[in-house]
């Protein structure tokens, strides 16, 4: 048999040895974020509009993350996966049926579609060639959005569609109750497929790819085939978050595949925390909270904010800190 | 006996830069091949053509009586072939178990697996384990691989290359940068290497190297200069005026 024997004398007793790494259960996270929201859209029933745009959006952050976070892949065209599932999902609804369940399933397969074809071209290359060509890819996809009047809206967006009830049972309310307990629910179950996949060996496989090719290249993994598949699962998380999108608004803008969304999710992601998924949420929530209440107090200058606290996190990591914080006070070795 | 591994006329150019010239081998199981040459002679290229991280510009590769010479990197390894670097190249920021857990899962082709937590798999986890208790690093298991002795993560980078049972290894300088105390737990790694294992070695180190090997294939300027048994490599005049010294 093909093994190594080393000499007894390099073997180690039982009193060396080391617990194994062990993974958290995928549930723990998405149970904490569903508790959280629900909670949120109890207490704070007058913004339950603002809690649906988190949800959202945090959908996207954390379909962001499986590409930055996980796969290593730096992308600025990820709004045009998220405006894709968006405009697919409206325009299921204006033209075939407005069953919102139905729909979230043409947005996953539209936002699946689009990454899945960019991908096969995108992941050929790496770095600053693969972050420009994503930024290219929004782009055309923009473009061919705008001119497309017909099917989209054009400038004027893409309105006029009723969302059917949830299920054949709950019709979404005026004040917007239903659709965020919809976004929300979608978003835990989203959150925890992206755990389970983390800590599957083909997300282990992805994880190892992030931290080295050559090494992964190595080990015999199909290093262009894992990222092209967690680019593509990836694409349908953003989808998700696009018929989330036009659902609970009931109207499609050209801005939902603007390279502004691009960058202001990947702002979000940094500022929760890349590569840990719950950061996806947390940035998201800071952001957008953020953005509310400084928006509110001063209009043209609320980015200033933002700004000064992404350097805070960047220059200063708060995990970092609080793992520091963790070992003076004795918790944490 | 038959043959794991067989080069035929193998060349590789960088632009103007002829680095391998025609390389032929043949490597059985069994066998420990040590390639050695001076620094620029195509030693790691060669390696590099082998196992598939850039194709050549002509010749053959054979692996266990297949033509392997187009097939990537990836096929290549399922055809039992595996390689250390020279410079470490690891997961510096994954659990030493879970490195290895790596190597086991793309092994036994589950690095597609989705939905199953990597922790519901305990006879590799077992496998694992065994692997580090066998290369003195399971004291380590969920350390972080950057924060071992650079003479601990050259011994991963054999238990990496282990875990996929290879019938044919490439080593490319695996005592290179290692502190003289750490490296007697590698010495003990190579000599503990099964000996139905096909071993292509490259070292800097002669006395290893004629401690170590069968056969010493030299290279010089990317050719062939001589192929032979330490004995003969030793008295070969040519080696000696060209790489060895007197």
């Amino acid at each position: 048999m093909n093994t190594v024997t080393l000499p007894k004398a390099k073997q180690q007793s039982d009193a060396d040895m080391q617990k194994s790494p062990k993974c958290a259960p995928a549930w723990r996270a998405p149970l904490i974020a569903l508790v959280l929201g629900t909670a949120a859209c109890l207490f704070l029933p007058d913004q339950v509009g603002l809690l649906t745009r988190i949800f959202i959006i945090a959908l996207l952050v954390l379909s962001l993350d499986l590409v930055v976070g996980v796969a290593g892949l730096a992308t600025l065209g990820h709004a045009a996966m998220f405006g894709v599932g968006a405009y697919a999902a409206g325009i299921f609804a204006l033209h075939v049926m407005p069953d919102p369940l139905v729909g979230l399933a043409v947005g996953v397969a539209a936002g699946t579609l689009l990454a899945g074809l960019s991908g096969a071209f995108l992941l050929r290359y790496q770095g600053f060639t693969f972050l420009m060509l994503t930024v290219a890819v929004a782009q055309i996809v923009l473009s061919l959005a705008h001119k497309a009047r017909d099917w989209t809206g054009g400038d004027d967006g893409l309105s006029g569609y009723i969302m059917g009830p949830l299920f054949g049972k709950f019709e979404f309310d005026l004040e917007g109750k239903l659709a965020a307990y919809y976004a929300l629910g979608v978003l835990v179950i989203f959150f925890y497929i992206a755990r389970r996949l983390v800590d599957s060996p083909f997300g282990l496989a992805v994880r190892g790819i992030h931290e080295n090719r050559a090494r992964m290249a190595a080990l015999g993994t199909p290093v262009y085939k894992r990222l092209w598949s967690m680019y593509a699962i990836a694409g349908a998380f953003a989808g998700a978050a696009g018929a989330l999108s036009a659902q609970t608004t009931a109207v499609v803008g050209l801005d939902s595949l603007s390279f502004s969304l691009s960058a202001e999710v990947l702002v979000m992601l940094i500022l929760g925390g890349v590569g840990r998924l719950s950061g996806a949420l947390i940035g998201a929530t800071v952001f957008l909270l953020l953005h509310h209440t400084a928006s509110s107090i001063n209009p043209y200058h609320w980015l200033f904010v933002v700004g000064g606290l992404l350097m805070l996190v960047v220059l200063a990591p708060p995990a970092k800190y609080f793992k520091r914080l963790l070992v003076h006070v004795g918790i944490s070795k | 006996m038959s043959q794991l591994l067989e080069l035929r006329s193998l060349d590789k150019r960088f632009g103007g830069i002829h680095v391998t010239k025609s390389v032929s081998l043949k490597l059985a199981a069994g066998d420990r091949l040590a390639l050695i040459g001076p620094n620029g002679a195509g030693k790691t290229t060669l390696v590099n053509q082998i196992s598939g991280v850039f194709p050549s510009d002509s010749g053959e590769v054979w692996l266990r009586g297949e033509n392997v010479t187009r097939l990537t990197q990836a096929q290549r390894v399922r055809n039992g072939l595996a390689r250390t670097f020279q410079i470490t190249t690891l997961a510096p920021h994954f659990a030493v178990q879970r490195q290895i857990e790596l190597a086991l899962f793309e092994r036994e082709h589950l690095s597609g697996s989705l939905w199953r937590s990597i922790d519901s798999f305990p006879a590799l986890k077992a496998e694992a384990q065994d692997l580090l208790t066998t290369f003195g690093l399971r004291s380590h298991a969920s350390t972080p691989t950057q924060d071992l002795a650079y003479g601990e993560q050259r011994l991963i980078e054999m238990a990496l290359a282990m875990a996929l049972k290879p019938k044919v290894l490439l080593l490319d300088e695996p005592m290179a940068g290692v502190p003289k105390g750490d490296g007697a737990r590698l010495l003990a790694a190579l000599d503990a290497l099964p000996r139905d294992l096909a071993v292509l070695l490259i070292e800097h180190d002669m006395d290893l190297v004629f401690r170590y090997a069968t056969r010493i294939l030299v290279l010089s300027e990317g050719a062939v200069l001589a192929d032979g048994t330490p004995d003969e490599i030793r008295r070969d005049p040519l080696v000696r005026a060209a790489y060895l010294g007197n």
